[in-house]
This record gives structure tokens, sequence and C-alpha cells, in this order.
């Protein structure tokens, strides 16, 4: 990609935590930590990667993406509006109780949420079901889910990769945050799931670990994806990640999992993101 | 009733796959290492390129077939009752009736004449978990005509549907005239004493129960509740008004299903004596099917007995 390109890529995905941390604070409560470290990637997904038209959010032959770990919806909801599908003023209206801004991803309020999910393990089934649909229609559809390293240790997981290798979805992508922290704590103690890149190539992926705070190398690794088509085997993108990228006190805090900066922390987050922003936009 | 044709709606399920295949081009058919089984088999036979095995993974296969929906298909998702209600029913619950996608399952092997394979494998919970789900529309068919007709109709609705087919070979009592209606029940005898409402294979049992009941004296209602949700409420106030006292009867635990239905509804706009006729909030076991219905009191002979106790006689 060209250097104003990735500069272009970096400013839209502060303006993304930036809508992250509005949300959250508006809704005061919701998931910042794992929408900070998905950031960058739903920002490469839905500004450069996939074949979507906001103006026309149920288009029949659009590409699709499933928020697996659906608790990252304020990432999501962030890079929906950011990209056109509802207002960015919207944002502060996250779970509130006469919002379309769920919780959790509902494919029937929010334009542009392909699938409702939240309940952790499932996603990945429904993405590989639209992605068996597709190949079934013989529609060029590429499928996209985003999964959390804990969501790891839901056995559907294992399951859809299975059901994917088998069918050959070479049109679904696997992308899992490797951010390290879940709920209770490290992933490493809660309930180990590594080596996470053994056990997707042992299920029939074809497995590239990225840094996924670095455009340059998504690119590459979606570019695999891509030359992965017609060779009959799921992709799975392991993308290292920081929980709570690009704000200075949630990063790799567990704490930061499910909570909302309070007034103060708010403010201290939008600044250092809007000075990132700037240093971004000067050069 | 020794030379009335029989059989098991699973079988019909199968059959109505197949026969609805050969003009819905968008439907597909998903089954978890069950196709013999289920029947689905058949369906797979005739067209096996729109015919997807899940292996044993009835989550995974649920959560598929929401995503096949949202693609345009039309999904029946098969596998056993106790699987599909039961294992997946968070999956069922949260990606295909949270979402209201447009996911057929047909969950055969409900209730206890699974017979031999004992506890594990007979769902009767099922009605229960799913008529919970909003939105969700629930059935179960008396015989193979309605088993039949039941698949078409749940194809040509919008919207998820769960219907129960059983495994064991039971009487057809509806003549190919028959014309199944999701949302209405279907009075096959009149009467003024006590109106018997059943579901699923016991409709036949009812049905010859009312004989036995008019030997006795007993002049009883019988009405098929092939639809458990929604279900007919204007049919069961009507019964009660005629008739003042209502017996249900399903092959399920008497808890949330059918009978608690028709309960609620009368609790809310009729109240009469309702008795619940089903399994009494315990495990099943194995043996033969008909041995087991008759043990638990879900055969004509069963009912008969149960409803002149519930009227005093």
């Amino acid at each position: 990609m060209t250097d104003k390109e990735r500069k272009e890529l970096q400013i839209t995905a502060t303006r993304v935590r930036e809508g992250i941390l509005t949300a959250t604070h508006g809704a005061k409560s919701g998931h910042p930590g794992g929408s900070l470290s998905a950031a960058d990637v739903f920002t490469y997904l839905y500004f450069k990667e996939m074949r979507i038209d906001p103006a026309d959010p149920k288009k029949p032959d659009r590409d699709r993406f499933v928020l697996s770990k659906g608790h990252t919806a304020p990432g999501l909801y962030s890079t929906l509006a950011n990209r056109g599908y509802f207002p960015v003023e919207d944002l502060p209206t996250l779970r509130h109780i006469d919002s379309y801004l769920q919780g959790h991803p509902n494919m029937n309020t929010v334009p542009g949420v392909d699938m409702s999910t939240g309940s952790l393990g499932q996603g990945l089934s429904a993405a590989a079901g639209m992605a068996k649909g597709a190949k079934f229609l013989g529609k060029d559809v590429n499928v996209y889910s985003v999964l959390g390293d804990g969501e790891l240790a839901e056995g559907q997981i294992w399951e859809a990769t299975m059901f994917a290798a088998h069918y050959k979805l070479d049109n679904l992508c696997i992308i899992v945050d490797l951010n390290g922290l879940q709920i209770d704590g490290r992933t490493v103690d809660v309930m180990n799931t590594a080596p996470v890149d053994e056990k997707f190539a042992a299920f029939g992926c074809d497995v590239v670990t990225v840094d996924g705070h670095d455009f340059d190398a998504l690119e590459a690794a979606f570019d695999r994806f891509h030359k992965n088509h017609g060779g009959g085997m799921p992709t799975a993108i392991l993308m290292k990640t920081t929980k709570g990228k690009g704000v200075s006190y949630m990063e790799d805090q567990a704490g930061w999992h499910g909570k909302a900066p309070n007034d103060e922390e708010y403010a201290q987050g939008m600044a250092e993101l809007a000075a990132a922003r700037a240093k971004l936009e000067e050069v | 009733m020794a030379d009335v044709k029989k059989i098991a709606t699973r079988e019909s399920y199968g059959n109505a796959l197949k026969e609805l295949g050969e003009t819905a081009k968008d439907m597909v058919v998903l089954d978890a290492d069950l196709a013999g089984a289920t029947k689905t088999g058949v369906f797979k036979k005739a067209f096996p390129d729109r015919h997807f095995d899940c292996g044993i993974a009835e989550a995974n296969m649920m959560d598929v077939a929401a995503g096949l929906s949202t693609m345009g298909l039309v999904p029946f998702a098969s596998t056993f009752a106790m699987f599909a209600a039961g294992r997946a029913y968070e999956q069922v619950r949260n990606t295909i009736g949270y979402p209201h996608l447009n996911v057929k399952i047909g969950a055969t092997h409900g209730g206890i004449s699974v017979g031999e394979d004992g506890a594990s494998h007979q769902c009767c919970e099922d009605f229960a978990l799913m008529r919970t789900i909003p939105g969700m529309t629930v059935l179960c068919p008396a015989d193979d005509v309605e088993a039949r007709q039941m698949v078409k109709a749940a194809y040509e609705m919008k919207g998820p549907v769960y219907m129960r087919f059983g495994r064991a070979a039971t009487p057809v009592i509806h003549g190919e005239d028959f014309h199944f209606q999701i949302g209405k029940g279907e009075v096959l005898a009149e009467g003024g004493d006590v109106a018997v409402i059943a579901t699923g294979i016991m409709v036949p049992e009812a049905v010859e129960a009312a004989k036995l009941l008019a030997e006795k004296g007993v002049s009883a209602m019988v009405i098929n509740m092939a639809t458990i949700k929604p279900l007919d409420r204007d049919l069961v106030v009507a019964a009660a008004k005629k008739c003042g006292r209502v017996v249900t009867v399903e092959e399920h635990t008497i808890l949330g299903g059918l009978g608690e239905a028709v309960c609620g509804v009368l609790a809310e706009e009729y109240p009469v004596p309702v008795k619940r006729i089903g399994v009494n909030d315990e495990f099943g076991h194995s043996g033969p099917a008909a041995a087991l219905l008759a043990a638990m009191g879900l055969d004509a002979a069963g009912i008969t007995k149960t409803t002149l106790a519930f009227l005093g006689k």
C-alpha cells in the first residue's frame, strides 16, 4: 500500500478508537479493551478489504462480516458509523433503552451488521454457513469473522473450523484477535489455548500470524487469503495485538475488558487519541 | 388397531423433504450423522448436492443453518429432538430465534416412544424449551398425512419453525384430503363432557380413548393440537366453554408443554379444571415403545383411566 493509503487507514483507525471511547462512555458500560485491540483490523476490513456498499447494506452479493466476539460491538459500530452506515453522532446512544445500538450486534436493528452475535463460540459457525451458502450458490462472496482468543476455549469454534475445512471453504477468513487477555485475567492462566497456530493448522486451515496493528502486515495476510481462493483451505489470520491499544491506561489491562471510562478517563483517552491523530494528519 | 396403516412421522419427514425438494430449489438439508435415522437420507439420495452432513456437531449445525438462511437459502436442520432442542438450545435461541431467521428444524425421535435407547435419547422437554423462544413456531404432527403437509407449510412460512417427529410407526388417521394449517387445531370428535386436547402420536390414542369413554357413558370432544405455538386459543376456550373440563395429552413432560400452554390460556380467559396427561416429571427408561407408553399411562387405556378419575367416575 502507498504511504498515503497507510496514513489514511491509521487516521481512520484512530477515529474508530475515538468512537469506541465515545460509545462506551455514553453507554456507561460495554467492552472497550477488545474493541480497541481489533480496531485496526475492523478498519482494514471495512475501508480496504471488503466489497460492500454502505448505501445498500443488504446488497445480496456483498462480502459478509461476522463478529464472533460480539461483545466488541463498540468497535464494529464505530467502524460502521465511520464508514457511513449510520451517523457517528449516534454512537453515544449505545446500550440506551431507546437506541438501535444494542449491547451486542443485532442484524435487524443496526445497518451493516450481517449476523446477530454475542454468545461466544457461535459466530464462526454462522460465518461458515454463509461461506458454504455462497459456494453452493456459486457466488463470489468472501466471509470474514473476528474471534477472541479467550473465545477459542469454546468447543464450537473447533466444530466450525472442522466444518470449514471439510467443505473446503476457501472463501472463509478466520481472524483471531490474540490480545492475550480475557475477563478473568491472562488467557494463558485462565485457559491456555496455545499453540493456536498449530491448532488451526491441524484443523485444516492455512495459518498466517501477523502484527494486528500493522496495516502492511494485515495487507499481506489478506493477500494470502485471496491467494488461497481455489485452494480449498480456509485461512486463519492470527493477529498479535494489545488489548486497549491506543489508550495508555487501558493497554494490556484485563480490567478494561468490560468497563466504560468515566468522564475524566474519557477526556484523557480522547485527548491521547486526538493527539495521535493530529500527529498523523500533520505529516 | 391392527388393521390400521402405520407410518413413523420421521419417514413422513424424509419423504416430504424429497417431494418438496423437487420444486423448492432454495431448500437445503443439514444433518448431524443421523441421515439414516432422521430419514433425511431420502432427500440426500435424490439431491446429494443439497444435503450437508455436519458430523456429530449439532451446535455448529444450527448456526451453520442460520448462516445459510442469510444467503437466501431455506435450511432444514435435522437431528434427534434431544440434540436439536436440548444440546443446541442456546444456538437455536440466540442465532436462529433472536434474529428470527428462516431456519426449519426437523427434530426426530421425540418423546418416550424412542424406546430401547432409553432416557438419554428420550427428549420430553423440547416443547417447553422451544415454545419459550420468542417468534418460534412449534409443531408436532399426529400422523403421516399431517407431517408431510407440515413440512410444506413450514417451508412456505417465513421465520423459524421447530417440528417434532416420532421414531415409532403410528396410525394414519387423516385422509389425503386433510388440510393442515399452522395455528389451527382440529376437532376430531364432538363431545360435551370433557375436551381431550392431544398432540403428536397421542392423538390417535386420544381418539381411541374417546371410544372407550363413550362405553362408560362419557362424551369426549377430541382435539388434535398439532401447533403447540402459536396455540389456537379460540379453540381451547371454545372447548372449555362447551365441556367444562379439559384433559391434555402429550408425549412430553407435563411441565411447560402443551398442557401448560392450555392451562395458561384457560387461566387467563376461561378457568376450568384441567388434567395434564404426560410424562410426570421423571426420566424414561429402556423398553419397547408401546410398553413404555402404556406404563406411563400414555395410551388409550391410560388416557381413559386418568380421564375417568379426573371426572370422578
